[in-house]
């Protein structure tokens, strides 16, 4: 089960620190970093139950407005 | 590796002569138990793989041509093992460059390099490289030896009507047209099928929008000796930037790259050999010498027909199923189509199996084509990021490949093709005894050496070539008379089972007349089936596991025969 309860000892500190993390990136840089991140946590976490829930909770609420390159239906 | 007698025949030039049949010529319809369309590695297996277990068969192809230009090159254990039960694998091996080594590059670095064969104790490799034309050659050599073989070039289907009895078809030829029966129709007949539009159906699923130019190119000894024999595949090379580029080398001092050339680019203009030569001289070095064979430029999709049984058409390969080559998944999976379905339809046809066999097929084969699918969609989904999140991963994982062994894992630059285990197939019968390890119902049996009458052999060449395997592991001690009874009764039922006993390593070979006798010669065959003396494997006519037990009961063995064969 996702802990979207507190779990963390010193959370200002922890906030403060995902913030300095991208100080001075430029938007592609900051992407990179932050998906770096992501995969560091996601195989430090290991549950892929716990992160199925997580990206659910990530996602909830936003109507997607772009487009991408996911590949056309054919037949 | 090269000189073989193979390099006196241009199979890419050998012009296949149309020669008129009788069957043009007869008053009615001749009617054929089995017939295939199409000619290509597909056909030509299934119509080995019958003829071999005595079914004749009629093969029709519309062209009088071997596979030309950039096509497949991979070819993968499982796929050498079928031909080798079919008799052609050691030709293919021979000419083919053997691999078992992948590298991977970001940038101008390597990041994770793979053994595709791991362990030692296998007859064949995890892949060769050999050009699709040479394997259809080899394949139609084969094909020829064999009498019941009708193979018709020049032969094209253009009408065809099913029903519950039999199918019509309509072929036209150089002299003109004329109408043939069958019991059953393979259709084999490539990823345009003739025979599935004709049918009114379709194989649905996703194109990426990529476009990627395949240059097969010759290069001179000297400059060959920089590559070794490996697959080298780099995301976003400095030769190459943004893109990935892929090299593998082929028989014959030819090589394979692939490179990506994004969505944008000109199909046309990029086949041009101004725009080719540089993009390969940036890998290659200014000065290297080379010459170009073949160049193309493709998209690819994923996608596959709902069903592959349609009463009495079955459709096999690329008619079925498509996948992109990144985990050389097409032909080799097709290869496997051919061989599941041809000791089926030869039971179905002598009438030791009811037609619903055939839907055994169907199951098997649609989960294999999800599952390649499914690997070849993550694979290609990695080297074409669909957007800037997913180029953001993809780079962050090759980034921190270098020193993250987790990352090392989700490195995606394709996974390269392996058989599947028909996990769930209504043809296993589930366990009842614990085992360990890889060899589960519905598994393809796992090779391992073995020594036959005192000579060095292998587990799957000793499997015979299209009945049912009681494999039957012992203690080396003499069997009791009920025992070896029992054992020779598997051999006389109608659908036989012939009992192939593996004695343990050292023991002495036993004379047991009726009984074949292979000894475990390293030990690894018991181990890669975590056998113990008593263990039974009933192995189908494929070569996947059926079923096991601790113990060898002939009642159980017979359940799962009936159940195997569609009886239960
Ligand atoms: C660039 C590239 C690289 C690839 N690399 C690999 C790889 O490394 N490994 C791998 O496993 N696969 C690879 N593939 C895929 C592989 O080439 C195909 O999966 C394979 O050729 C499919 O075989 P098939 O027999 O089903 O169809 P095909 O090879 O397409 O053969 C179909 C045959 O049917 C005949 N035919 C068609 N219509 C009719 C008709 N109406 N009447 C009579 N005959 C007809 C055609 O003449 C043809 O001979 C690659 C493909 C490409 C394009």
């Amino acid at each position: 089960m996702l802990n979207t309860e507190l779990n963390l000892a010193a959370p200002d500190d922890v906030y403060e620190a995902l913030v300095a993390l991208h100080r001075d990136l430029t938007p592609a840089q900051s992407r990179l970093v932050n998906a770096r991140l992501i995969l560091l946590l996601a195989n430090h976490i290991g549950d892929a139950e716990v992160l199925r829930q997580a990206m659910a909770r990530a996602r909830a609420g936003i109507e997607p407005e772009g487009r991408d390159d996911t590949p056309q239906v054919v037949a | 590796m090269d000189g073989s007698a193979a390099r006196q025949v241009d199979y890419q030039a050998l012009v296949l002569d149309y020669v008129r049949s009788p069957d043009q010529d007869a008053a009615r319809p001749v009617r054929h138990p089995v017939v295939i369309v199409g000619a290509g590695p597909v056909g030509l297996t299934a119509a080995i793989d019958l003829a071999q277990q005595g079914v004749p068969v009629v093969l029709l192809d519309e062209d009088d041509r071997l596979s030309t230009g950039s096509r497949a090159i991979c070819f993968a254990k499982r796929t050498l093992e079928i031909w080798d039960r079919l008799g052609c694998g050691e030709r293919m091996v021979e000419t083919g460059v053997t691999w078992n080594l992948g590298k991977v590059f970001f940038r101008d670095e390597p990041v994770y390099s793979f053994n595709l064969l791991p362990e030692a104790g296998h007859r064949r490799p995890a892949f060769v490289n050999l050009q699709q034309y040479y394997a259809e050659g080899f394949l139609l050599e084969r094909a020829r030896a064999l009498a019941n073989i009708d193979l018709r070039w020049k032969n094209r289907v253009t009408g065809l009507e099913t029903g519950p009895e039999g199918i019509a078809l309509t072929v036209e030829t150089p002299e003109g047209e004329y109408r043939l029966g069958c019991d059953w129709l393979v259709a084999a007949d490539g990823a345009r099928s003739p025979t599935r539009r004709a049918m009114g159906l379709e194989s649905r699923g996703r194109s990426f929008r990529d476009r990627f130019l395949i240059a097969d190119i010759r290069l001179e000894a000297e400059a060959a000796a920089a590559f070794p024999t490996e697959r080298w595949f780099w995301f976003d090379p400095p030769f190459h930037p943004g893109q990935s580029v892929l090299l593998h080398r082929q028989p014959d001092g030819v090589w394979r790259i692939d490179f990506q050339l994004g969505w944008e680019a000109d199909p046309v203009a990029e086949r041009q050999p101004e725009r080719v030569i540089p993009r390969i001289q940036a890998l290659l070095g200014r000065d290297t010498r080379f010459t170009l064979e073949w160049v193309s430029v493709y998209t690819f999709a994923c996608l596959r027909m709902e069903r592959f049984r349609h009463g009495r058409v079955l459709f096999a390969g690329d008619a079925a199923h498509g996948v992109s080559p990144f985990g050389a998944r097409g032909a080799n999976s097709g290869i496997q189509d051919a061989e599941n379905l041809a000791w089926k339809l030869r039971l179905v046809l002598a009438g030791q199996a009811p037609e619903g066999l055939l839907d055994s097929y169907d199951a098997e084969r649609v989960l294999a084509a999800e599952e390649n699918i499914r690997n070849s969609t993550r694979s290609t989904d990695f080297i074409t990021p669909k957007n800037e999140a997913s180029r953001a991963f993809r780079d962050a994982t090759l980034d921190l490949a270098r020193d993250c062994g987790f990352a090392r894992s989700l490195v995606n630059s394709g996974r390269l093709s392996l058989p599947s285990t028909y996990r769930d197939s209504p043809l296993n019968t589930p366990d009842t005894d614990a085992f360990l390890g890889a060899m589960l119902p519905g598994a393809p049996a796992a090779d391992a050496p073995v020594r036959r009458q005192g000579e060095p052999g292998w587990l799957l060449a000793s499997l015979g070539g299209s009945g049912f395997t009681g494999l039957c592991f012992g203690d080396g001690g003499a069997l009791p008379p009920a025992r070896l009874e029992a054992l020779r009764g598997l051999a006389r039922g109608a659908v036989p089972v012939q009992p192939l006993l593996v004695l343990p390593p050292g023991a002495a070979a036993a004379e047991w007349p009726g009984i074949a006798c292979i000894e475990d010669s390293e030990g690894l065959l018991a181990r890669r089936y975590d056998a113990t003396p008593g263990t039974f494997y009933l192995l189908r006519p494929d070569q996947h596991v059926a079923a096991r037990w601790r113990q060898f009961d002939p009642a159980l063995v017979r359940a799962a025969l009936a159940r195997a064969i569609g009886q239960g």
